[in-house]
Order: structure tokens, then sequence, then C-alpha cells
């Protein structure tokens, strides 16, 4: 993966810098040693690192502020960082720049139930923001996978998703404003605890977020139903969607990853070819009118099994290998994990065409992904430590996303761009569609030395980064 | 100026001076003398898919052809599109592209959103001439900078939509309302403790001293829901229109100027009483529409600091008083330098939002 040659000017006067940073942040807050800044060198894409200049933990706004006026004085690029869970390189470092880390601003500022909104400072993790709510029967409704260590920062960032947004929308649905600081370290307010907010487009490091809380529901009960075509599977989730029934998840798996999580956790799945978990949501009773519909429509279409949970531990036991998954998968190999998205009526061809890849390529692939909105996450199994795997998987994984575009999707659904699908920008959007992007960030960030070499191919960018 | 084409529109902005753009002219705010350019010519519903809740149509299309041909497959917009006409003593036909515009919402955006979260996807015009295309057809879509959301309520001051794309929703089968006469404070409050219960509720106002809960979704639920908030909160179940509500029917036919306030709702009713007008509350109190029949009352003033208040309906003494709220400085600058980029002839409603 190419990365932007550093600036030698910038490394020449580390010192300087570094410095100038002490001056503004407590000692402990200015890391420079190049043993420490090696915790640094990558996030959750573990294929590419390079440690940074240096890394700063500023606990506040002004201190952001503070921060970022520096390196904007000093032309040193910034790479904003939540919990560095990001799996498409959203906080790879590159040697001349700053990592300007949030982890130590995670305080709750305020709660309002009333208003039905928290205020957390942007270093705060997913998780704990339902965390600090729960006790009084409220929850924050995006739930991507790393929950209980990404940063409500990086959420921000990225855009998460999760498995329950077919019916509560993604962290933009949930976000009604944002303390953002710019890159010459103006601080700006967008939105707030009312509705009403404008359109928000995140050019700035967020340090503080204000997010919609919802009442829990009463309660949530699974179905899991087998399949022995992906087609029909497919048809049964148009069928659901179309009788207006709104699960709040609709997960599927294929064959080759039921029989790997089988092998690693047990949990009793039938050896078919496709399988469907359905979450409904409400009372015993609302679960019940719910499930005996969803019951009605996929018994037409004559599923192998069709396994309701009569109790809590059965729930689990449905959900169990679905969440063992990627740990399933990795233990049969190395993985890279995709995050598409097609239109779920493409969803049967897409299977068929994946399959066909992977014969030409000679790679294994399991699918598991969130059926409901065709959002697909293919686990490419690969070698790591054999020369030219990693290489051919990624090429694989190309293949699979231009697939995606090509049937009327996009390249990724939840887990943002970064450096893993900058070059394949160019299939999903022509020159000037990539050029109205680049113009926003013209005005939030002009120098172009926030996380500059993310999101857009590097050729389309250069002539800005060189300013 | 009507083009049928993207292409023609395109033809036109590179050689065209200020424009104001129009869809179908029934809700457009803001004041401009510049010439119109109406987009009613690119119209036409371009994919649905009932079974993945999309739809895809030029921006021109009508909102009620749009609705006519979702109900053949018991669909809806979710966001339940106000119709301003009779407020706004408009006549027209509304188009997607003036809903997108205004980022226009009913009642359900308690429940459901915005007309924003439910747009997936736009095709524009920016003010060269070029077409961009933004987002998609798919309902996760993270890939590049979400210029979607930055186009749901720009007002036409960064380009001329000519394509959208919505998540769409399955019509209910059942509907209920809980009423009780209540007066505003007390009303606002019973309904934010219903928005704070589990019974997932989908219309929250207060108007004519009456306080009104909408519970939809499957027979049994409604059902069930409707009992438990009724022994909750003490209200009973009767029949309300929630489309005049959304429409704000009743300033229609009353003089004054018309303000739509958005803020905290726990805010509401202190405003409300502060300034002493007429009051339409929606969204538990996040929404209020006020009547002022002089155009004298300090709005802004009231909401400073706690939400923002657009003048909808000005009457003609009020040319002074901007119809849209002020920025922030640095908001301000942010949202000259994106209209700089994207309109940099500054010819797309040129003053409006002034």
């Amino acid at each position: 993966m190419q990365m932007p040659i550093p600036n030698a000017n910038v490394l020449a006067r580390k010192a300087t810098i570094a410095a100038r940073l002490r001056a503004v942040l407590p000692g402990d807050a200015v890391i420079t040693d190049p043993a420490e800044t090696r915790a640094y060198e990558c996030d959750a894409l573990t294929a590419y690192a390079c440690a940074p200049l240096a890394a700063v933990l500023p606990r506040s706004t002004a201190e952001v502020a503070a921060v970022l006026k520096i390196c904007h004085e000093e032309g040193v690029p910034v790479v904003p960082r939540g919990s560095g869970t990001s799996l498409a390189g959203g906080a790879l470092p590159t040697a001349d720049c700053v990592v300007l880390g949030v982890a130590r601003m995670h305080a709750v500022l305020e709660t309002d139930y009333d208003n039905r909104f928290i205020r957390v400072q942007s270093g705060r993790t997913n998780l704990s923001v339902t965390g600090a709510v729960e006790a009084d029967g409220w929850f924050y409704a995006p739930d991507p996978s790393s929950q209980l260590a990404c940063a409500i920062a990086g959420n921000i960032a990225m855009n998460s998703g999760g498995a329950h947004c077919l019916k509560y929308g993604v962290t933009t649905n949930n976000l009604l404003g944002v303390t953002l600081v710019q890159m010459d370290g103006t601080v700006v307010e967008l939105g707030g605890p009312w509705l009403d907010a404008g359109g928000m487009d995140l050019l700035g490091v967020v340090t503080e977020a204000t997010l919609r809380i919802l009442p829990k529901p009463e309660g949530a009960r699974p179905v899991l139903v087998g399949f022995n075509s992906n087609e029909v599977a497919g048809t049964c989730v148009s069928d659901i969607i179309k009788a207006g029934i709104l699960p709040v998840a609709i997960e599927f798996m294929d064959r080759p990853c039921i029989r790997a999580t089988e092998a690693f956790a047990k949990a009793g799945y039938p050896d078919c070819e496709s399988l469907l978990i359905i979450e409904v949501e409400g009372s015993p009773a609302e679960i019940d009118e719910q499930l005996a519909r969803i019951k009605a429509i996929a018994m037409t279409h004559n599923p192998v099994e069709f396994r309701e949970a009569a109790d809590e531990d059965q729930a689990r036991r449905i959900w169990l290998g679905r969440k063992s998954a990627f740990g399933a998968m990795g233990q049969i190999n190395d993985y890279m994990c995709l995050d598409g998205t097609i239109p779920v009526s493409a969803l049967p061809f897409v299977l068929r065409r994946i399959g066909e890849m992977s014969q030409d390529f000679g790679l294994d692939v399991g699918n598991v992904f969130h059926a409901g909105d065709g959002n697909m996450h293919p686990l490419i199994l690969f070698n790591a430590n054999k020369p030219g795997d990693l290489q051919l998987c990624e090429a694989f994984g190309a293949e699979i996303l231009k697939l995606c575009v090509e049937v009327g999707g996009c390249l990724t659904g939840e887990h943002g761009v970064g450096i893993e699908k900058r070059d394949l920008m160019t299939v999903q959007f022509n020159p000037t569609d990539l050029e109205a992007q680049l113009r926003v960030k013209d005005v939030f960030d002009p120098k172009w030395l926030l996380n500059p070499a993310k999101v857009f191919p590097l050729e389309a960018t250069a002539s800005r980064r060189a300013v | 100026m009507r083009p049928t084409s993207e292409a023609e529109l395109s033809e036109i902005i590179r050689s065209a001076g200020p424009v104001q753009i129009r869809g179908g002219g029934t809700r457009q705010i803001g004041r401009s003398t510049a010439a119109v350019l109406q987009t009613a010519g690119l119209s036409g519903v371009e994919l649905y898919e009932p079974g993945a809740l999309t739809l895809v149509a030029k921006a021109g299309t009508p909102v009620a052809e749009v609705q006519a041909l979702l109900a053949t497959e018991r669909q809806r917009l979710a966001f339940e599109v106000p119709d301003l006409r009779r407020l706004l003593a408009r006549d027209g036909v509304s188009t997607l592209g003036g809903v997108v515009a205004a980022n226009a919402s009913g009642p359900r955006r308690v429940q459901v959103g915005a007309c924003r979260d439910a747009l997936l996807g736009v095709r524009f015009v920016d003010g060269l001439g070029c077409v961009v295309k933004n987002g998609g057809r798919v309902m996760k879509n993270v890939t590049g900078y979400d210029l979607v959301k930055l186009m749901a309520g720009s007002h036409g001051s960064l380009g001329v939509l000519t394509e959208v794309s919505f998540k769409v929703q399955a019509i209910a089968e059942a509907e209920i309302t809980l009423t009780a006469d209540l007066p505003l404070a007390e009303g606002l409050a019973a309904l934010r403790k219903a928005l704070g219960s589990p019974y997932d509720i989908s219309g929250a106002a207060w108007a004519a001293g009456r306080a009104m809960i909408r519970l939809e979704g499957m027979a049994g639920s409604v059902a069930y829901r409707a009992g438990q908030l009724r022994a909750f909160l003490g209200f009973h179940e009767a029949a309300a229109d929630w489309a005049a509500l959304r429409d704000v029917t009743a300033f229609a036919d009353k003089p004054g100027a018309v303000w739509r306030l958005s803020l905290k709702p726990t805010e509401a009713a202190r405003i409300v009483e502060h300034l002493g007008l007429e009051a339409i509350c929606d969204w538990g109190g996040g929404l209020i529409w006020l009547l002022d029949p002089t155009g004298a009352a300090d709005v802004r003033g009231a909401v400073a600091g706690i939400g923002h208040a657009t003048l909808m309906r000005p009457l003609p003494g009020m040319a002074a008083v901007p119809v849209f709220p002020p920025e922030p400085a640095a908001v301000a600058a942010l949202t000259a330098g994106l209209r700089a980029k994207f309109d940099p002839r500054g010819i797309f409603n040129p003053g409006m939002m002034a």
C-alpha cells in the first residue's frame, strides 16, 4: 500500500515540534520515544504499520485546539485516532505525522432523558455510552461488532453501523450534534440537542458528541431458519420486508461459514446451504405476533429448519454461532473481512459469483452478513506467512467489491474506506464525483494536513497535498 | 427555464446567470428575485424495489405520484411529507427535489427520523454545470464523504438536484391515537413521558389544548401498547387529524407571521408562555409552530442559545427580518466556503438564505 513520502522538513524539526506540543499539554500526554510511538503504528488493519513522529493524548477540546493550531502552523499532518479498531486503516500513521488520540477524553458531560440525548467526550467507547444510561432503561442504538473497544470519535468519522441498523439506522441517524475542531484550531459547534441540525460532514477532530438515546425495548427474541438454497433464503428476506415486518436484525450465513462455526462453537446449527437469524423486539405478545408472521412467510419457502427459542438459553445458542463466526474463520486461517453493500435483490447472483471467483483465485471464502440491508461481510481465508498470498487475497477482495458496485451497491457499508479501499474509489466514483468530495475537504482543511492520505486515491489528491 | 433532461439542465447552468430553483414552488421560503429554473421537467420514477424498500426517482417527480405508486405495495415515505400549500397560500405540485432541498419532515420524525435519514443517494448539477452523484440506493454506504446529507436541507444553495433515492417503509396495518385535554406544560410533560417509554411512539404533539400520541404497527402490538400507555398516562383513545397537524392548517386562514422553532423539548412550554403566542407543538415539543399576529415578537431573541427559528411566513413589514436562522461566525464561514466551492459564480438562489 503506497503512502506519501514523509516530509523531510517535518522529520528534521521533530524536537522543536515536540517541545511546542509539550508546552500546551501535560508531560505524559506527548509521546515521542520511538519505543512508545510504536504502540500507535497501526489500527486493526495490521498488515500495514508505520510509527508516527509523535502521539498526543489531550484531555479537552481546548487542548485538541492547541495541538491542531501548532501542527497547522508547523505544517505537520495529523492522524486522529479513536480506539484504533478501524479495519480499513483509517488511523494508519505516516512517519511525519502526529497521532491525536482521544482515548483520555471519555467523560459523560450530560445525560438528559427528558430530551432523549446524552453528550459525551468523543473518546468514550460505544458500549460505555449505553452503559451510562442502561440502568435507567435506555440505550445508544448503533452497535458495531467492536463496540466494546471502539470510540464514538471513530464511529462518527467512519459512520459506523452494526447488526441492528435495519431498524435503528447508522451513526449519522443517531447523531444530533458535535463539537468539532478544525485543523487551524477553530472550534465549531454543529447541531445540538434539538432535532433540526444541519447536515454534518466531519472534517475536523470531533471532541464532543450529542447522541440520541432510546428507551430500551421490553425484550427481544431470535429465530433461526435454514435453507438449501441461497436464492430461496434471499427471497425469504425480501418477502419478510415486503410484508411490512421490520425485524431489528436479519443475519445471513452461508455453508462455508456455517461449517466453520459449527466446528468451532458447536452451536448446533443445521448443515445447510444458508441460514438466517432473524430477531424481533417488543413485549412477549408482540414478539409472538411478529414471529408468527415470519414463520408463516418462511414456511412457504420450505426451510430445512425453523428453530424458535423457548427460553434465554436457546436464544443465546441461536446467536452463538453467528457471534463466533469471525473467530471460527480466524482459527482456520488468516482472513480478510470485506464490507461491500449490495441491493438485497442481487444477493443470490453475488453469492454465486463469489463462489466462482473463490475457485478462480484458489482461496476459500465464507459469507456472513446483515441481509436486511444488503451489507455483506465476505471473509477471505489466506496464509499471511505464504509469500504472495496477501496480495492474492487483496486482488480477490477488490474483485468482490467491484462486483458490489456493478450490481448497484457500494464498496463499504460500515467499515469505511481508509487506505484499504482508497484505490478502488474510482470504481464507484468518476473524477467529477470525487472532485465534489475533495472540495468539501478544501473548505474544512485547506492545507490538507488532517489525515491526508486516506479515503481518496493519492494521485487524485497529490496537487492538494503538495500545497 | 424548464429543462427536461439532466444534460439539458447542465447545459443551461453553464451559461446561466442567477436563478432561483423551483420544484413545484409549494414550500420555497426565503427571498429571491432571480429568474426561475423549474425542475418539474425532470420527472419519473426510475426504480422501485418493494422487497428492498428502495425507490429512485428524478427530482422533479411529483410527491403525489410517488405516494400513489408506493401505496400499490402498501408502502410509503416514512418521514410524512408536510403539505404547506394552505399555510403558505401556494398552489402547484410538490416535487421530491423540493422536499429534499427543504429536508421537509412530519410528525413521525420522532420515530423514524427526518427526510435526510431516509435519503440514500442524490445526483445534482453544481454551479459549473458538472453532474455529481453521491450515495446510492443501498441502506448502508460509507464510501467517501456523505454529500447526501449535505444536500438535504441545503435549499438549492449547493446544486440543482436531478435524482434522489429513498429508503421507504411499509404502511402500518393499525394506528391508534391517544389524547387528553391538558394545558401546554402538562401536555408536553406527558408527551415526554410517553417518548421515554418502550412503547415506540410515532407521533407526539400538542395543539389547541389537546395532547396527542400516535401508535402504529401490527394490530395486536398497537392494542397492547395503547393499553399500557392509557394506564400509564390517563389518556383516552380518540380520532385525530395528523395530516392537519403536519400541514399546520390551523394557522392557514389566520393572519400573521408564522415561525417554525426547533429546540430542546423541555424548553418549549417556557418559550411559548414567554412569547404569549398561539402555538402548535410537534415532536414532543422539539418543533413549535408560532403564529405572531403583528410580527413584532422577538422570537429569535427568545430561542438564542437553546435552538433556532425560521420565519416561514413573514408579514409584509418584516423585510428586514432574516428568514433563515443566523449562523455563528465559524459555521457561517464553513457555509460560505461550501457555497463558494459548489457554486463559484454564486448563481444558485442568491440572497435566498441571507
